[in-house]
């Protein structure tokens, strides 16, 4: 298989333009012809389904929660960068797009890349023409802060609650297409598989979570916007109901999976406490703005912070990377927060933390600054952990809380499936390695609102407007194996609970697949996998029926993808020996511990094909190529 | 450990929306302070599916007081008896050894129980399609920063569009009114100058729909604000009720 990313050729700078012009287009009248299914509702699928039913297109919307307003990126907090340059501070598109390549390790695609910076200039516009209430000065104009992996300020915000406010934008705009007609939306349905006929994606089939009742939906194309997979890990960031099995089936199907051992581990989480633990709860990376990072210089020093000496901390960010001291990039913090409790540093009772200061902050800016900035933040740690981080510092430790890897797309977002595209966190395409902050959702938006409108177009007008005939056997088939596959997880009956498997394999890939893998431990992490797959197949104990609302059964059929994705992940990581980004081999790191990149051997996007049950996905590349920008070790020194 | 607790739980447990529901008495054990309220849920759900009883069936996703999903009513309190926290967001630090905690869903008729502690919340939804937004395409080509808004309008539209979704001013009111939702809606748009152009068609069409839902009247005792986990104020009432006021003049509906 040749993997074609197809990247128009010309000017960096021109390629996007170039491009729409040379997409197909459908007729007005004829766009009512076409249906389309959207799955997910976040920031990719709202603005996707509604932009989609503005053009004239019908539109099935899915998701599992009871409204789309609660789709995930609701709970991203820090911000939406755009190469506005607002703050007259040096930015542009160019830079937007330099700091992203370099951000995420030289492992995106620069044409995917530039698009996004391009676009992120109309997102902005389009969220306040909707009244997404930003943070403004008292001139009354927008205002932006500085974010990790970047010397400008260009990150727009509201509050801490920046993913809320764009969200409901764009549920804001899909409901009023739900309004007009132009969109079905349908909440507690969850896809379970793929309709496919002659090679093409023509629909889906799916579970309604009230009633069990399975149905098949057909349609012209098929969007996934349904988000990232880091609850493989149990424990992380994202919401409980937070999935990869609608990317994963239709992976099954032939799409490909790419770069799935890329996952973001973010520097700013509030610590776990014990076995109870259901999620970890991120704090955003603004905090990093006016919070300072520090441990005790001393291994096991276990005072009170504020009866440690100033002389006797290590303010280790900042003493390692002068130039961007706390803001360097989520995986460069992450990792250096692992090396000091590797050391015997860590602070708490876990030993599993680092502080994060606003002494300084508060003394130079006054309480009622930093509250206006990070309130909400504050009040969230304090309502966790019962210690005011007003007085005493934060304890953070990293978790979970991105999956730069998902579905392989081209530069129209199509996955290998003709006619089922992928959008926002369920893609791979545009953070490499590793992604910036205030990035996901402006790539989330930008897929949904100024990409996919006009690529899906040109699929479109390729195939025609002749209705799908929903009387195919395909349909039948397909609900046939969703039927069986949910008989079989509740004949099971066995002893274990699904969230013990779920947690089991959370530490399973934490250990050996997390912040630090290396060649032995990831060979032990597959065979533990596999045995565990196959346990759970034998033993896991689903209660309740079909024909009802099944927490329990939603539940599994999630857990039993994850822990074929896990095995992949593993697979992944083990086969790219090189370091770069979030994925760090022990085996390639410079001599100051730095990741080190082998671009000789793995300048590529990993794409992972699936060749059935048990059986070893077999590896395709898409070779990077660089053209604009150079690539050099990353420094942030 | 110390400081663990056990604890007496009272559940509302009902099989389905025609079945009729009752309180079941269950034991929570070894509860440690630092747990959230859902993860000792979690808990509980984990040994009643070991001794082959169904799991308590409740809405919850993010765990981080922002999607709104989550919604108990505990000891005739929504979200619990501490304010501006949803009920992810309560710890167990908050309860004392050997209480006994109540624990039911929200009670409206206009949010009918689907199962367990979960409600059907979609009239929510219907009320934000019947206007609550600005009616613009994507592709909009004005410049973010060509209308400049006060710092005081837009942070007060904020703290109206802070409102998540969650139903708790409902549960809270003896009318099951859903007056406060509406309004932090209508209160944001009508706060920026992107929503003036619709502002009388849009508090009208809002209000028609909140009463084909069933919600019931706003009579201002305020237990909505007094609950809501977000703290949106009474003034958006206010401001609501101003803007129906102003477009009821205007109307050209005969009702």
């Amino acid at each position: 298989m040749i993997l074609d990313s197809k990247i128009p050729d010309g000017p960096l700078a021109e390629k996007w333009t170039k491009h729409k012009f040379n997409l197909k287009l459908v007729n007005p009248a004829n766009k009512r012809k076409y249906n389309i299914i959207v799955v997910g509702t976040g920031l990719a699928g709202a603005s996707a389904a509604a932009s989609l039913a503005e053009l004239g297109y019908n539109v099935q919307a899915f998701c599992f929660q009871d409204s789309p307003r609660r789709a995930h990126s609701i709970a991203a907090q820090g911000g939406i960068n755009a190469a506005k340059n607002y703050p007259n501070d040096g930015d542009s598109v160019y830079r937007l797009f330099y700091d992203t390549v370099k951000g995420g390790d030289y492992r995106a695609r620069e044409g995917n890349v530039h698009r996004l910076a391009e676009v992120s200039v109309n997102i902005i516009d389009q969220c306040v023409a909707q009244g997404v209430p930003f943070a403004r000065e008292y001139g009354g104009l927008l205002d932006n802060r500085s974010f990790g992996g970047s010397q400008v300020s260009r990150t727009f915000y509201a509050r801490g609650q920046t993913g809320q406010q764009l969200l409901l934008g764009a549920y804001s705009a899909l409901s009023r297409q739900i309004h007009a007609g132009k969109v079905k939306m349908h909440t507690r349905e969850e896809m379970l598989d793929l309709v496919m006929i002659d090679g093409q994606a023509k629909g889906i089939v799916t579970r309604n979570l009230e009633t069990g009742a399975i149905d098949t939906h057909a349609a012209h194309a098929v969007l996934l916007c349904t988000g990232g997979y880091g609850n493989v890990f149990f424990l992380s960031t994202n919401a409980q109901g937070s999935n990869v099995t609608a990317a994963w089936r239709a992976h099954k199907h032939g799409a490909l999976f790419a770069n799935p051992c890329f996952t973001q581990i973010h520097p700013t989480c509030i610590p776990v406490s014990g076995d109870h633990q259901s999620k970890l709860t991120l704090m955003s990376e603004s905090l990093r703005n006016d919070g300072r990072v520090w441990v005790p210089k001393a291994k096991g020093d276990k005072r009170k912070a504020s009866e440690i000496p100033e002389d006797e901390r290590d303010y280790f960010l900042e003493r390692k990377y002068p130039s961007f001291g706390n803001l360097v990039p989520r995986d460069v913090a992450s990792r250096n927060a692992k090396e000091q409790c590797d050391l015997g540093k860590g602070v708490g009772t876990s030993g599993l933390a680092v502080y994060l200061d606003f002494a300084e902050s508060i003394s130079r800016l006054g309480e009622d600054t930093v509250r206006a900035r990070y309130g909400n933040l504050f009040d969230m740690y304090a309502q966790i952990t019962g210690e005011n981080p007003y007085k005493e510092p934060m304890r953070i430790y990293p978790a979970v809380h991105y999956t730069m890897g998902g579905l392989w797309v081209d530069y129209n977002l199509m996955t290998t499936i003709p006619g089922l595209y992928a959008l926002g966190e369920a893609n791979f395409s545009d953070h490499g390695a590793n992604r910036l902050g205030a990035s996901a959702l402006m790539q989330g938006l930008a897929d949904g609102y100024f990409v996919v409108p006009y690529t899906v177009g040109d699929y479109l007008a390729t195939i025609g407007p002749k209705a799908i005939d929903a009387k195919h056997p395909a349909f039948a088939e397909a609900k046939a194996k969703v039927e069986a596959q949910t008989k079989k997880l509740l004949a099971i009956k066995g002893t274990k609970t699904v969230a013990e498997y779920h947690r089991e394999l959370g530490h399973i890939m934490w250990e050996y697949c997390g912040m630090a893998r290396n060649d032995a431990g990831l060979r032990k992490a597959q065979v533990l996998i596999q045995e565990l797959r196959a346990d759970f197949w034998k033993n896991v104990n689903v209660t309740g029926t079909n024909e009802e609302l099944n927490q329990q059964l939603e539940r599994a059929g999630r857990v039993a993808d994850f822990l074929e994705l896990g095995e992949l992940m593993v697979v992944d990581a083990l086969n790219r020996s090189e370091s770069c980004g979030g994925h760090f081999r022990e085996e390639s790191q410079t001599e100051e511990g730095e990741a080190l990149r082998n671009d000789n051997d793995f300048c590529y996007v990993a794409a992972w094909e699936y060749t059935g049950d048990n059986q070893p996905e077999v590896l395709h590349k898409e070779v990077l190529k660089f053209e604009s920008v150079k690539l050099t070790q990353r420094s942030y020194k | 450990m110390s400081g663990h607790m056990n604890l007496t739980l009272k559940v509302w447990r009902q099989k389905d929306a025609k079945a009729a529901g009752k309180l079941e008495t269950y034991e929570a054990k070894d509860v440690s302070p630092d747990m959230s309220f859902l993860e000792m849920i979690d808990v509980v759900n984990e040994s009643l599916i070991k001794k082959g009883v169904e799991p308590i069936a409740f809405d919850h996703d993010c765990r981080e007081g922002i999607c709104g999903a989550c919604s108990m009513y505990i000891n005739g309190h929504a979200h619990g008896p501490k304010q501006g926290i949803t009920t992810c967001q309560l710890h167990m630090r908050s309860f004392k050894d050997g209480e006994t905690i109540t624990i039911e869903p929200w009670r409206a008729k206009a949010f009918p129980i689907i199962k367990d502690l979960v409600v059907d919340r979609s009239a929510f939804d219907r009320i934000i399609q019947a206007g609550g937004y600005v009616s613009v395409n994507t592709g909009v080509t004005i410049d973010a920063n060509a209308i400049a808004i006060p710092k005081e309008h837009a942070d007060n539209a904020m703290d109206a569009a802070t409102c998540i979704g969650c139903g708790a001013c409902v549960a809270a009111c003896k009318n099951a009114s859903a007056t406060l939702f509406l309004s932090a809606k209508v209160s944001q748009l009508a706060l920026l100058p992107q929503g003036h152009p619709e502002r009388a068609a849009r508090v009208e069409a809002m209000i028609d729909q909140m009463e084909l839902e069933g919600f019931g009247n706003c009579t201002n005792t305020e237990a909505c604000s007094a609950e809501c986990p977000k703290e949106i104020g009474q003034e958006h009432i206010a401001r609501m009720n101003r803007e129906f006021y102003a477009a009821k003049l205007s109307s050209s509906k005969t009702k």
